[in-house]
Protein backbone atom coordinates (compact mmCIF):
# COMPACT_ATOMS: atom_id res chain seq x y z
CA UNK A 1 0.00 0.00 0.00
CA UNK A 2 3.31 2.24 -0.23
CA UNK A 3 6.09 3.04 -2.46
CA UNK A 4 9.34 1.39 -1.01
CA UNK A 5 12.86 3.01 -1.61
CA UNK A 6 14.94 -0.02 -1.42
CA UNK A 7 18.39 0.36 -0.05
CA UNK A 8 21.18 1.07 -2.88
CA UNK A 9 23.29 -2.29 -0.85
CA UNK A 10 19.91 -4.59 -1.66
CA UNK A 11 20.23 -6.42 -5.14
CA UNK A 12 17.37 -5.12 -7.31
CA UNK A 13 16.47 -6.72 -10.57
CA UNK A 14 14.21 -3.89 -11.30
CA UNK A 15 14.36 -0.20 -11.72
CA UNK A 16 11.10 0.06 -10.56
CA UNK A 17 7.92 -2.57 -9.89
CA UNK A 18 4.68 -1.48 -9.59
CA UNK A 19 2.38 -4.27 -8.63
CA UNK A 20 -1.60 -4.35 -9.00
CA UNK A 21 -1.29 -0.25 -8.28
CA UNK A 22 -4.62 0.89 -7.61
CA UNK A 23 -5.61 5.14 -7.16
CA UNK A 24 -8.96 6.23 -6.11
CA UNK A 25 -9.49 9.63 -5.74
CA UNK A 26 -12.49 11.00 -3.03
CA UNK A 27 -15.02 12.80 -6.10
CA UNK A 28 -18.48 14.04 -5.75
CA UNK A 29 -20.40 10.97 -5.64
CA UNK A 30 -18.52 8.64 -4.07
CA UNK A 31 -14.30 7.34 -5.47
CA UNK A 32 -13.39 7.94 -8.38
CA UNK A 33 -11.31 5.45 -10.00
CA UNK A 34 -7.81 6.77 -11.42
CA UNK A 35 -5.59 3.92 -11.88
CA UNK A 36 -6.23 0.36 -11.94
CA UNK A 37 -4.61 -2.59 -11.23
CA UNK A 38 -1.62 -1.37 -13.09
CA UNK A 39 1.45 -3.74 -12.68
CA UNK A 40 4.45 -2.38 -14.65
CA UNK A 41 8.29 -3.62 -14.14
CA UNK A 42 10.95 -1.14 -15.70
CA UNK A 43 14.55 -3.34 -15.98
CA UNK A 44 17.94 -1.45 -14.57
CA UNK A 45 18.87 0.61 -17.81
CA UNK A 46 15.57 0.48 -19.15
CA UNK A 47 13.76 3.39 -21.29
CA UNK A 48 9.80 2.72 -21.13
CA UNK A 49 7.42 5.45 -22.29
CA UNK A 50 4.60 5.62 -21.17
CA UNK A 51 1.54 6.63 -23.03
CA UNK A 52 -2.02 7.97 -23.49
CA UNK A 53 -4.77 10.35 -23.80
CA UNK A 54 -6.17 12.69 -20.97
CA UNK A 55 -7.78 11.00 -18.08
CA UNK A 56 -5.33 8.15 -18.39
CA UNK A 57 -3.77 9.48 -14.66
CA UNK A 58 -0.12 9.22 -16.48
CA UNK A 59 0.90 11.73 -13.98
CA UNK A 60 -1.01 10.58 -10.82
CA UNK A 61 1.21 7.20 -12.08
CA UNK A 62 4.48 9.16 -12.13
CA UNK A 63 4.03 10.95 -8.68
CA UNK A 64 3.08 7.23 -7.08
CA UNK A 65 6.54 6.33 -8.47
CA UNK A 66 8.23 9.17 -6.99
CA UNK A 67 6.61 8.84 -3.68
CA UNK A 68 5.09 12.40 -3.71
CA UNK A 69 1.42 10.11 -3.05
CA UNK A 70 0.65 6.44 -1.86
CA UNK A 71 -1.58 4.25 -4.15
CA UNK A 72 -4.65 2.78 -2.89
CA UNK A 73 -3.92 -0.70 -3.42
CA UNK A 74 -1.12 -2.66 -4.72
CA UNK A 75 2.52 -1.88 -3.90
CA UNK A 76 5.73 0.24 -6.07
CA UNK A 77 9.21 -0.81 -5.20
CA UNK A 78 11.97 1.71 -6.65
CA UNK A 79 15.57 1.67 -6.76
CA UNK A 80 16.30 4.11 -4.83
CA UNK A 81 14.81 7.50 -4.46
CA UNK A 82 13.87 8.46 -8.35
CA UNK A 83 14.23 11.71 -9.79
CA UNK A 84 11.27 13.48 -11.54
CA UNK A 85 11.68 16.23 -14.03
CA UNK A 86 8.15 17.91 -14.84
CA UNK A 87 6.55 19.47 -17.83
CA UNK A 88 7.84 22.79 -16.56
CA UNK A 89 11.35 23.00 -15.27
CA UNK A 90 10.99 23.65 -11.65
CA UNK A 91 14.17 25.45 -11.53
CA UNK A 92 14.35 27.53 -8.15
CA UNK A 93 14.88 31.56 -9.62
CA UNK A 94 16.41 32.35 -6.65
CA UNK A 95 19.78 29.91 -7.43
CA UNK A 96 21.72 30.42 -10.59
CA UNK A 97 21.56 27.16 -12.69
CA UNK A 98 24.93 25.95 -11.01
CA UNK A 99 23.95 26.66 -7.78
CA UNK A 100 20.34 24.53 -8.50
CA UNK A 101 22.67 21.63 -9.82
CA UNK A 102 24.73 22.04 -6.25
CA UNK A 103 21.60 22.09 -3.85
CA UNK A 104 20.86 18.51 -5.24
CA UNK A 105 23.76 17.26 -4.46
CA UNK A 106 23.71 18.79 -1.54
CA UNK A 107 20.50 17.50 -0.20
CA UNK A 108 22.15 13.95 -1.49
CA UNK A 109 24.75 14.59 1.02
CA UNK A 110 27.59 15.12 -0.72
CA UNK A 111 30.26 17.22 0.58
CA UNK A 112 30.97 21.06 -0.05
CA UNK A 113 34.19 21.20 -1.80
CA UNK A 114 33.09 18.41 -4.19
CA UNK A 115 30.14 20.18 -5.24
CA UNK A 116 30.79 22.72 -7.59
CA UNK A 117 33.16 20.18 -10.18
CA UNK A 118 30.52 17.45 -10.03
CA UNK A 119 27.90 20.49 -10.74
CA UNK A 120 29.98 21.78 -13.64
CA UNK A 121 30.79 18.17 -14.69
CA UNK A 122 26.60 17.80 -14.79
CA UNK A 123 26.97 21.15 -16.69
CA UNK A 124 29.06 19.92 -19.48
CA UNK A 125 26.70 16.55 -20.08
CA UNK A 126 23.98 18.28 -21.13
CA UNK A 127 26.24 20.53 -22.91
CA UNK A 128 25.69 23.97 -21.04
CA UNK A 129 29.41 24.48 -20.14
CA UNK A 130 29.79 28.32 -18.97
CA UNK A 131 25.95 28.45 -17.68
CA UNK A 132 27.08 28.07 -13.97
CA UNK A 133 26.12 31.58 -13.40
CA UNK A 134 23.42 31.83 -15.54
CA UNK A 135 19.95 32.88 -13.61
CA UNK A 136 17.18 30.67 -14.59
CA UNK A 137 15.39 33.53 -16.29
CA UNK A 138 18.26 33.80 -18.53
CA UNK A 139 18.00 30.85 -19.84
CA UNK A 140 16.05 30.01 -23.07
CA UNK A 141 13.12 27.46 -22.27
CA UNK A 142 15.35 24.20 -24.16
CA UNK A 143 18.37 25.21 -21.78
CA UNK A 144 15.96 25.23 -18.56
CA UNK A 145 14.98 22.12 -19.06
CA UNK A 146 18.64 20.49 -19.66
CA UNK A 147 19.70 22.24 -16.51
CA UNK A 148 16.40 20.61 -14.78
CA UNK A 149 18.04 17.32 -16.85
CA UNK A 150 21.20 18.24 -14.96
CA UNK A 151 19.72 18.76 -11.45
CA UNK A 152 17.48 15.67 -11.66
CA UNK A 153 20.64 13.40 -12.73
CA UNK A 154 22.91 15.32 -10.15
CA UNK A 155 20.34 12.60 -7.69
CA UNK A 156 22.31 9.82 -8.93
CA UNK A 157 19.40 7.99 -8.80
CA UNK A 158 18.86 4.64 -10.98
CA UNK A 159 15.68 5.71 -11.89
CA UNK A 160 14.48 9.16 -13.92
CA UNK A 161 11.05 10.25 -14.25
CA UNK A 162 9.78 12.42 -16.79
CA UNK A 163 6.66 13.63 -16.97
CA UNK A 164 6.21 15.14 -20.28
CA UNK A 165 9.27 17.26 -20.07
CA UNK A 166 9.58 18.54 -23.46
CA UNK A 167 5.65 19.60 -24.27
CA UNK A 168 6.48 23.00 -23.40
CA UNK A 169 8.88 23.69 -26.26
CA UNK A 170 8.93 24.43 -29.74
CA UNK A 171 9.37 21.43 -32.53
CA UNK A 172 13.08 22.36 -33.05
CA UNK A 173 14.28 22.56 -29.76
CA UNK A 174 12.23 19.45 -28.75
CA UNK A 175 13.91 17.40 -31.62
CA UNK A 176 17.52 18.50 -30.51
CA UNK A 177 16.92 17.48 -26.11
CA UNK A 178 14.98 14.06 -27.92
CA UNK A 179 18.84 13.32 -29.26
CA UNK A 180 20.39 14.85 -26.01
CA UNK A 181 18.19 12.85 -23.64
CA UNK A 182 18.94 9.74 -26.13
CA UNK A 183 22.76 10.59 -25.69
CA UNK A 184 22.76 11.15 -22.10
CA UNK A 185 20.62 7.84 -21.69
CA UNK A 186 23.04 5.98 -22.89
CA UNK A 187 26.34 7.36 -21.18
CA UNK A 188 24.55 7.20 -18.31
CA UNK A 189 22.99 3.84 -18.05
CA UNK A 190 19.84 5.67 -16.30
CA UNK A 191 16.50 3.64 -16.40
CA UNK A 192 13.95 6.43 -17.61
CA UNK A 193 10.12 6.30 -17.11
CA UNK A 194 8.86 8.96 -19.86
CA UNK A 195 5.24 10.08 -19.83
CA UNK A 196 3.75 11.69 -23.06
CA UNK A 197 0.36 11.92 -25.11
CA UNK A 198 2.81 11.47 -28.11
CA UNK A 199 3.06 8.86 -30.08
CA UNK A 200 5.95 9.80 -32.21
CA UNK A 201 7.77 11.18 -28.98
CA UNK A 202 6.75 7.91 -27.40
CA UNK A 203 8.44 5.34 -30.17
CA UNK A 204 11.44 7.79 -31.49
CA UNK A 205 12.70 7.67 -27.40
CA UNK A 206 11.97 4.03 -25.81
CA UNK A 207 12.48 0.88 -25.73
CA UNK A 208 9.44 0.16 -24.47
CA UNK A 209 5.99 1.75 -25.12
CA UNK A 210 3.08 1.24 -23.05
CA UNK A 211 0.15 2.16 -23.65
CA UNK A 212 -2.46 3.13 -20.95
CA UNK A 213 -6.31 3.24 -21.11
CA UNK A 214 -8.17 6.01 -19.94
CA UNK A 215 -10.76 6.41 -17.08
CA UNK A 216 -9.73 4.45 -15.38
CA UNK A 217 -6.03 3.95 -16.35
CA UNK A 218 -5.20 0.40 -17.46
CA UNK A 219 -2.23 -1.06 -19.18
CA UNK A 220 -4.09 -1.64 -22.69
CA UNK A 221 -1.01 -2.34 -24.60
CA UNK A 222 2.77 -2.77 -24.98
CA UNK A 223 4.92 -2.68 -27.65
CA UNK A 224 9.00 -3.85 -27.31
CA UNK A 225 10.59 -0.75 -30.02
CA UNK A 226 13.43 -2.48 -31.72
CA UNK A 227 14.37 0.53 -34.08
CA UNK A 228 18.65 0.80 -33.39
CA UNK A 229 19.40 4.05 -31.92
CA UNK A 230 19.59 6.99 -32.88
CA UNK A 231 16.85 7.34 -34.28
CA UNK A 232 15.25 10.51 -35.96
CA UNK A 233 11.39 11.02 -35.55
CA UNK A 234 10.97 11.40 -39.07
CA UNK A 235 12.36 7.59 -39.74
CA UNK A 236 9.98 5.43 -41.46
CA UNK A 237 9.78 2.75 -38.95
CA UNK A 238 9.44 5.44 -36.53
CA UNK A 239 6.37 6.16 -38.46
CA UNK A 240 5.09 3.28 -39.30
CA UNK A 241 5.09 2.28 -35.78
CA UNK A 242 3.89 5.27 -33.95
CA UNK A 243 0.81 4.26 -36.93
CA UNK A 244 -0.16 1.41 -35.69
CA UNK A 245 0.23 2.71 -31.86
CA UNK A 246 -1.81 5.84 -32.90
CA UNK A 247 -4.73 3.21 -34.36
CA UNK A 248 -4.95 1.74 -30.80
CA UNK A 249 -5.06 4.87 -28.92
CA UNK A 250 -8.14 6.06 -31.10
CA UNK A 251 -9.32 3.07 -30.26
CA UNK A 252 -9.41 3.67 -26.69
CA UNK A 253 -10.43 6.95 -26.68
CA UNK A 254 -13.18 6.06 -28.92
CA UNK A 255 -15.03 4.04 -26.46
CA UNK A 256 -15.65 6.98 -24.29
CA UNK A 257 -17.57 8.78 -26.76
CA UNK A 258 -20.04 5.41 -27.06
CA UNK A 259 -22.32 5.86 -23.90
CA UNK B 1 35.34 1.92 -37.32
CA UNK B 2 32.60 3.71 -39.35
CA UNK B 3 29.50 4.15 -36.86
CA UNK B 4 32.02 5.58 -34.37
CA UNK B 5 32.86 8.56 -36.65
CA UNK B 6 29.29 9.04 -37.91
CA UNK B 7 28.28 8.94 -34.36
CA UNK B 8 30.91 11.43 -33.22
CA UNK B 9 29.87 13.66 -36.28
CA UNK B 10 26.25 13.32 -35.21
CA UNK B 11 27.22 14.37 -31.93
CA UNK B 12 29.18 17.72 -33.36
CA UNK B 13 26.26 18.57 -35.36
CA UNK B 14 23.84 18.04 -32.53
CA UNK B 15 26.06 20.37 -30.43
CA UNK B 16 26.70 23.28 -33.21
CA UNK B 17 22.89 23.39 -33.51
CA UNK B 18 22.03 23.25 -29.45
CA UNK B 19 24.41 26.09 -29.36
CA UNK B 20 22.72 27.83 -32.25
CA UNK B 21 19.18 27.53 -30.49
CA UNK B 22 20.61 28.61 -27.29
CA UNK B 23 22.23 31.66 -28.69
CA UNK B 24 18.98 32.82 -30.71
CA UNK B 25 16.99 32.34 -27.60
CA UNK B 26 18.87 33.03 -24.29
CA UNK B 27 17.34 36.57 -22.83
CA UNK B 28 19.69 39.48 -22.99
CA UNK B 29 20.18 41.02 -20.00
CA UNK B 30 22.38 44.52 -19.42
CA UNK B 31 22.02 47.63 -17.66
CA UNK B 32 19.79 50.29 -18.22
CA UNK B 33 22.56 53.47 -20.19
CA UNK B 34 22.72 56.16 -17.01
CA UNK B 35 20.83 58.61 -19.66
CA UNK B 36 17.89 56.72 -20.11
CA UNK B 37 17.49 55.95 -16.26
CA UNK B 38 17.77 60.23 -15.84
CA UNK B 39 15.10 60.77 -18.68
CA UNK B 40 12.78 58.32 -17.46
CA UNK B 41 12.96 57.90 -13.73
CA UNK B 42 14.30 61.18 -12.50
CA UNK B 43 13.36 63.67 -14.60
CA UNK B 44 9.60 63.22 -14.32
CA UNK B 45 9.34 63.65 -10.52
CA UNK B 46 11.87 66.51 -10.37
CA UNK B 47 9.91 68.62 -12.71
CA UNK B 48 6.75 67.68 -10.48
CA UNK B 49 8.12 69.15 -7.58
CA UNK B 50 9.82 72.20 -8.99
CA UNK B 51 5.92 72.89 -10.50
CA UNK B 52 4.70 72.39 -7.30
CA UNK B 53 7.14 74.78 -5.82
CA UNK B 54 6.36 77.35 -8.68
CA UNK B 55 2.24 77.32 -7.28
CA UNK B 56 2.94 77.43 -3.82
CA UNK B 57 5.14 80.87 -4.89
CA UNK B 58 2.42 81.91 -7.62
CA UNK B 59 0.08 81.44 -4.41
CA UNK B 60 2.02 83.93 -2.51
CA UNK B 61 3.03 86.27 -4.73
CA UNK B 62 -0.69 86.83 -6.40
CA UNK B 63 -1.63 87.61 -2.68
CA UNK B 64 -3.88 84.58 -2.72
CA UNK B 65 -3.20 83.21 0.21
CA UNK B 66 -2.05 86.67 2.19
CA UNK B 67 -1.16 85.40 5.85
CA UNK B 68 1.84 83.74 6.84
CA UNK B 69 0.40 81.91 9.60
CA UNK B 70 -1.85 79.80 7.06
CA UNK B 71 0.50 79.45 4.53
CA UNK B 72 4.77 80.42 4.59
CA UNK B 73 6.30 81.32 1.62
CA UNK B 74 9.03 78.68 -0.05
CA UNK B 75 11.40 81.11 0.95
CA UNK B 76 10.18 81.53 5.05
CA UNK B 77 10.63 77.58 5.16
CA UNK B 78 13.54 77.58 3.55
CA UNK B 79 15.11 80.07 5.89
CA UNK B 80 13.59 78.38 8.96
CA UNK B 81 15.30 74.99 7.28
CA UNK B 82 18.51 77.19 7.50
CA UNK B 83 18.19 78.08 10.66
CA UNK B 84 17.91 74.80 12.35
CA UNK B 85 20.93 73.86 10.36
CA UNK B 86 22.91 76.52 11.31
CA UNK B 87 21.75 76.21 15.21
CA UNK B 88 23.19 72.61 14.16
CA UNK B 89 19.53 71.14 15.33
CA UNK B 90 18.59 69.99 11.87
CA UNK B 91 19.94 66.55 12.24
CA UNK B 92 19.70 65.94 15.78
CA UNK B 93 16.19 65.99 15.01
CA UNK B 94 16.19 63.87 12.45
CA UNK B 95 18.18 61.19 13.91
CA UNK B 96 15.86 61.44 17.46
CA UNK B 97 13.25 60.31 15.11
CA UNK B 98 15.08 58.22 12.51
CA UNK B 99 16.87 56.20 15.54
CA UNK B 100 13.48 55.12 17.64
CA UNK B 101 12.06 54.36 13.94
CA UNK B 102 14.50 51.89 12.37
CA UNK B 103 15.11 50.76 16.22
CA UNK B 104 11.70 49.77 16.79
CA UNK B 105 11.38 48.54 13.51
CA UNK B 106 14.04 46.26 14.02
CA UNK B 107 12.06 45.01 17.11
CA UNK B 108 8.97 44.45 14.72
CA UNK B 109 11.14 42.34 12.66
CA UNK B 110 12.09 40.06 15.37
CA UNK B 111 8.92 39.58 16.94
CA UNK B 112 6.60 39.68 13.25
CA UNK B 113 9.23 37.46 11.32
CA UNK B 114 8.90 34.13 14.29
CA UNK B 115 4.98 35.36 14.52
CA UNK B 116 4.53 35.06 10.43
CA UNK B 117 6.35 31.33 9.93
CA UNK B 118 4.08 30.35 13.46
CA UNK B 119 0.50 31.67 11.52
CA UNK B 120 2.23 30.60 8.31
CA UNK B 121 2.94 26.72 9.17
CA UNK B 122 1.02 25.74 12.19
CA UNK B 123 -3.19 25.40 11.59
CA UNK B 124 -4.33 25.96 15.02
CA UNK B 125 -2.16 29.41 14.93
CA UNK B 126 -3.67 30.18 12.09
CA UNK B 127 -7.46 29.42 12.77
CA UNK B 128 -6.56 31.40 16.11
CA UNK B 129 -4.85 35.14 15.53
CA UNK B 130 -4.63 34.54 11.61
CA UNK B 131 -7.60 37.17 10.95
CA UNK B 132 -6.85 39.11 13.66
CA UNK B 133 -3.92 39.87 12.70
CA UNK B 134 -4.92 41.06 9.12
CA UNK B 135 -7.59 43.41 10.81
CA UNK B 136 -4.67 44.72 12.99
CA UNK B 137 -3.43 46.04 9.67
CA UNK B 138 -6.35 48.30 9.12
CA UNK B 139 -6.34 49.59 12.53
CA UNK B 140 -4.72 52.89 12.17
CA UNK B 141 -2.11 52.81 15.24
CA UNK B 142 -2.38 56.47 16.56
CA UNK B 143 -5.20 54.33 18.28
CA UNK B 144 -2.60 52.70 20.34
CA UNK B 145 -0.69 55.62 21.53
CA UNK B 146 -3.49 56.58 24.23
CA UNK B 147 -3.35 53.38 26.20
CA UNK B 148 0.69 53.00 25.25
CA UNK B 149 0.80 56.21 27.17
CA UNK B 150 -1.28 55.25 30.24
CA UNK B 151 0.37 51.47 30.37
CA UNK B 152 4.30 52.88 30.04
CA UNK B 153 4.06 56.74 31.03
CA UNK B 154 5.71 59.36 28.43
CA UNK B 155 8.81 57.54 27.79
CA UNK B 156 10.89 55.40 24.69
CA UNK B 157 9.21 52.10 25.39
CA UNK B 158 5.71 53.96 24.85
CA UNK B 159 7.40 55.23 21.24
CA UNK B 160 8.29 51.40 20.70
CA UNK B 161 5.49 49.83 21.82
CA UNK B 162 3.39 52.03 19.32
CA UNK B 163 5.53 51.00 16.48
CA UNK B 164 5.58 47.28 17.17
CA UNK B 165 1.81 47.57 17.25
CA UNK B 166 1.97 49.15 14.05
CA UNK B 167 4.62 46.95 12.13
CA UNK B 168 4.29 43.66 13.50
CA UNK B 169 1.19 42.83 11.86
CA UNK B 170 2.36 43.66 8.14
CA UNK B 171 5.79 42.26 8.82
CA UNK B 172 4.00 38.82 9.75
CA UNK B 173 1.49 39.41 7.04
CA UNK B 174 3.73 39.92 5.06
CA UNK B 175 5.94 36.31 5.41
CA UNK B 176 2.50 34.71 5.89
CA UNK B 177 1.25 35.80 1.79
CA UNK B 178 4.68 34.86 0.70
CA UNK B 179 4.70 31.63 1.64
CA UNK B 180 1.42 31.20 0.90
CA UNK B 181 2.08 31.91 -2.44
CA UNK B 182 5.30 29.60 -2.85
CA UNK B 183 4.03 27.80 -6.28
CA UNK B 184 3.57 23.92 -5.17
CA UNK B 185 5.83 23.00 -8.24
CA UNK B 186 8.51 24.16 -5.88
CA UNK B 187 7.51 22.24 -3.07
CA UNK B 188 6.60 18.96 -5.33
CA UNK B 189 10.54 19.70 -6.82
CA UNK B 190 12.56 19.98 -3.32
CA UNK B 191 10.36 17.09 -2.11
CA UNK B 192 11.74 14.62 -4.63
CA UNK B 193 15.22 16.37 -4.07
CA UNK B 194 14.86 15.32 -0.62
CA UNK B 195 14.17 18.64 0.91
CA UNK B 196 10.85 17.97 3.39
CA UNK B 197 10.50 19.38 6.82
CA UNK B 198 13.10 21.71 8.41
CA UNK B 199 15.32 21.28 4.93
CA UNK B 200 12.32 21.95 2.97
CA UNK B 201 11.89 25.05 4.88
CA UNK B 202 15.57 26.51 4.43
CA UNK B 203 15.94 25.64 1.07
CA UNK B 204 12.53 25.98 -0.57
CA UNK B 205 9.77 27.52 1.51
CA UNK B 206 11.93 30.91 2.84
CA UNK B 207 14.14 31.73 -0.43
CA UNK B 208 10.85 31.43 -2.51
CA UNK B 209 8.46 33.10 0.03
CA UNK B 210 11.30 36.32 -0.39
CA UNK B 211 8.96 38.59 -2.53
CA UNK B 212 6.36 38.63 -0.06
CA UNK B 213 8.53 39.13 2.49
CA UNK B 214 10.44 42.47 1.32
CA UNK B 215 6.67 43.66 0.57
CA UNK B 216 5.72 42.99 4.02
CA UNK B 217 9.11 45.01 5.39
CA UNK B 218 8.70 47.75 3.30
CA UNK B 219 4.74 48.29 4.46
CA UNK B 220 6.07 47.69 7.88
CA UNK B 221 8.92 50.60 7.68
CA UNK B 222 6.32 52.71 6.38
CA UNK B 223 3.61 51.83 9.08
CA UNK B 224 6.47 51.99 11.60
CA UNK B 225 7.05 55.78 10.53
CA UNK B 226 3.85 56.70 10.60
CA UNK B 227 3.14 55.36 14.50
CA UNK B 228 5.73 57.13 15.42
CA UNK B 229 5.03 60.49 14.16
CA UNK B 230 2.04 59.85 15.52
CA UNK B 231 3.22 58.87 18.88
CA UNK B 232 5.78 61.94 18.54
CA UNK B 233 2.70 64.66 18.15
CA UNK B 234 0.69 62.84 20.52
CA UNK B 235 3.57 62.33 23.42
CA UNK B 236 5.25 65.48 23.66
CA UNK B 237 7.09 65.48 26.61
CA UNK B 238 10.39 67.90 27.18
CA UNK B 239 12.18 64.34 28.33
CA UNK B 240 11.93 63.15 25.19
CA UNK B 241 13.87 64.92 23.13
CA UNK B 242 13.03 66.75 19.99
CA UNK B 243 11.31 64.36 17.27
CA UNK B 244 10.20 65.38 13.92
CA UNK B 245 6.66 64.72 15.21
CA UNK B 246 7.65 66.78 18.30
CA UNK B 247 9.06 69.46 15.96
CA UNK B 248 5.57 69.70 14.24
CA UNK B 249 3.60 69.85 17.18
CA UNK B 250 6.11 73.07 19.00
CA UNK B 251 5.37 74.92 15.55
CA UNK B 252 1.93 74.43 15.77
CA UNK B 253 2.03 75.72 19.48
CA UNK B 254 4.01 78.92 18.76
CA UNK B 255 1.69 79.61 15.39
CA UNK B 256 5.26 79.15 13.24
CA UNK B 257 3.68 77.59 10.32
CA UNK B 258 7.35 77.67 8.72
CA UNK B 259 8.31 75.47 11.43
CA UNK B 260 5.35 73.28 10.65
CA UNK B 261 5.98 72.93 7.28
CA UNK B 262 9.73 71.95 7.54
CA UNK B 263 8.87 69.23 10.13
CA UNK B 264 6.24 67.88 7.49
CA UNK B 265 8.75 67.88 4.44
CA UNK B 266 11.18 66.13 6.40
CA UNK B 267 9.33 63.59 7.95
CA UNK B 268 8.31 63.01 4.44
CA UNK B 269 11.79 62.97 3.17
CA UNK B 270 12.97 60.41 5.68
CA UNK B 271 10.29 58.46 5.18
CA UNK B 272 11.16 58.62 1.29
CA UNK B 273 14.59 58.15 1.98
CA UNK B 274 14.74 54.98 4.09
CA UNK B 275 12.57 53.69 1.30
CA UNK B 276 14.96 54.30 -1.50
CA UNK B 277 17.81 53.97 0.22
CA UNK B 278 17.11 50.77 1.64
CA UNK B 279 14.02 49.00 0.95
CA UNK B 280 13.40 49.18 -3.18
CA UNK B 281 17.52 48.58 -3.90
CA UNK B 282 17.35 45.39 -1.64
CA UNK B 283 13.42 44.87 -3.23
CA UNK B 284 14.74 45.61 -6.59
CA UNK B 285 17.54 43.50 -6.38
CA UNK B 286 16.06 40.42 -5.28
CA UNK B 287 13.11 40.51 -8.15
CA UNK B 288 15.28 41.18 -10.74
CA UNK B 289 17.97 38.08 -10.01
CA UNK B 290 15.00 35.88 -10.12
CA UNK B 291 13.37 37.79 -13.90
CA UNK B 292 10.47 39.04 -12.23
CA UNK B 293 11.49 42.48 -12.74
CA UNK B 294 10.50 43.70 -16.17
CA UNK B 295 12.20 46.48 -17.67
CA UNK B 296 10.31 48.95 -19.90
Amino acid sequence: MATTFAKAAESVEHAARLENVSKSFAAPGGQQLVLDDITLDVAPGEFVTLLGASGCGKSTLLNLVAGLDRPTAGSITTDGRPALMFQEHALFPWLTAGKNIELALRLRGVAKPERRGRAEELLELVRLKGAYGKRVHELSGGMRQRVAMARALAQESNLLLMDEPFAALDAITRDVLHDELTRIWQETGVSVLFVTHNVREAVRLAQRVVLLSSRPGRVARQWTVDIPQPRRIEDAPVAELSLEITEVLRGEIRRHGQH
Amino acid sequence: MASTETKTAQGAELAGVEAGLDALEAADSGRTPFRQTFVSKILPPAVAVVLVLLAWQALITFKVVDDPTKLPSPSDVGAAFKDAWLQGDLLGYIWTSVSRGLLGFLFALAIGTPLGLLVARVKSVRAAIGPVLSGLQSLPSVAWVPPAVVWLGLNNSMMYAVILLGAVPSIANGLVSGIDQVPPLYLRAGRTMGASGLKGAWHIVLPAALPGYLAGLKQGWAFSWRSLMAAEIIASSPDLGIGLGALLENGRNALDMAMVFEAIFLILFVGIAIDLLIFSPVERWVLRSRGLLVRN
